[in-house]
């Protein structure tokens, strides 16, 4: 790993957010842009669930962790805490990988 | 000092800013672990976690890099890992600052816990609020996990044996839920979840989460129709 690797990512992901808030700004008034970027952050953040949880090295995998997902994702259903929801879908993955 | 804290605490919000930064810390430590055992030097390793700082990114980088691939390659996916943050800062950019100087600070903390936090609260005080507390606490608990990491491995081991990795996943599912009772809201995560889910064996790393944004643009155009 070289410094010019890091330096050069550090630099590319900053730039990223940075762009990101300049378009933002610079953007044109438009009811649909609105909509959009209104909805953006749950559509990303709904993929990055199914990635975080299903991506086996770029194949659909169903493992240890869909379960504590799923455990996860029933508490928050029944409105658990949020830390009780961390440590529920943290446990039972941790449990499912022991078996 | 222990009011602030008991302050901090008082408020659900804030508290589950700060419980998420010490998972993301745990998760901290985990990188570490990995930068000592593919010898990346521990200043270079605390470099990384302090001007990258975006996880995925990271890991994605030391997997390929740590391993003795291709540096451009290391490069190019870690970046698209990255770019989602770019959406991020375009959904949420009325959340931060104003002025440049807090604006290009606050810009560095826009991550997924940040905009995940801030998107779940129902005012723009509260959104603006939660975004220092959830990015302040990462910002911390990540870089503090990662010298834990780098200098303690060998005594604490990695924290990923803990099934941390799926305790993300649930956060920000639960963080996303109060925002799907919305119907064009449900529409677009429906449809982002099932695009990212259709897309992780077609397409290079990091590019299904963004594919995923498409959802959004199908709940907007969709949204407009109805009127």
């Amino acid at each position: 790993m070289s410094w010019a690797l890091i330096l050069g990512l550090a630099g590319g992901c900053y730039l990223f957010k940075i762009g990101g808030l300049f378009a933002a700004r610079s953007r044109r008034a438009s009811p649909w842009l609105d909509r959009y970027l209104g909805h953006l952050t749950p559509a990303v953040l709904a993929g990055l669930i199914v990635v975080q949880t299903f991506d086996g090295g770029g194949t659909l995998t169903i493992d240890a962790g869909a379960s504590g997902l799923f455990v996860g994702a029933a508490a928050a259903w029944l409105r658990a805490p949020f830390a009780l929801v961390l440590v529920l879908a943290a446990a039972t993955t941790a449990g499912v990988r022991l078996l | 000092m222990i009011n602030f804290l008991r302050l901090l605490w008082a408020e659900d919000y804030r508290r589950d800013g700060i419980l998420l930064g010490v998972a993301v810390g745990v998760f901290g430590v985990t990188f570490g672990v990995l930068a000592a055992a593919s010898h990346i030097s521990p200043l270079k390793a605390i470099a990384m976690s302090l001007l990258v700082f975006t996880g995925a990114s990271q890991f994605a980088a030391l997997g390929i890099a740590g391993s003795g691939g291709e540096p451009l390659s290391a490069l190019g996916t870690a970046l698209l890992l990255g770019a989602r943050n770019a959406a991020y800062a375009l959904s949420i950019s009325e959340v931060l600052p104003e002025r440049r100087l807090p604006r290009l600070i606050a810009a560095q903390l826009v991550i997924d816990e940040t905009a995940a936090m801030a998107k779940a609260q129902s005012q723009l005080q509260l959104s603006r609020e939660v975004f220092w507390i959830t990015g302040i606490s990462v910002f911390v608990f990540w870089n503090a996990g990662t010298l834990i990491g780098v200098f303690l491995g060998e005594v604490v081991g990695d924290p990923l044996s803990w099934g941390l990795d799926a305790a993300f996943p649930a956060g920000f599912f639960a963080l996303l839920l109060p925002q799907l009772s919305d119907r064009s809201m449900r529409f677009a995560a429906v449809l982002g979840a099932s695009i990212a889910a259709i897309t992780i064996s077609i397409l290079p790393q990091g590019l299904p989460v963004l594919a995923a944004g498409l959802g959004a643009a199908a709940a907007a155009t969709s949204a407009r129709k109805k009127k």
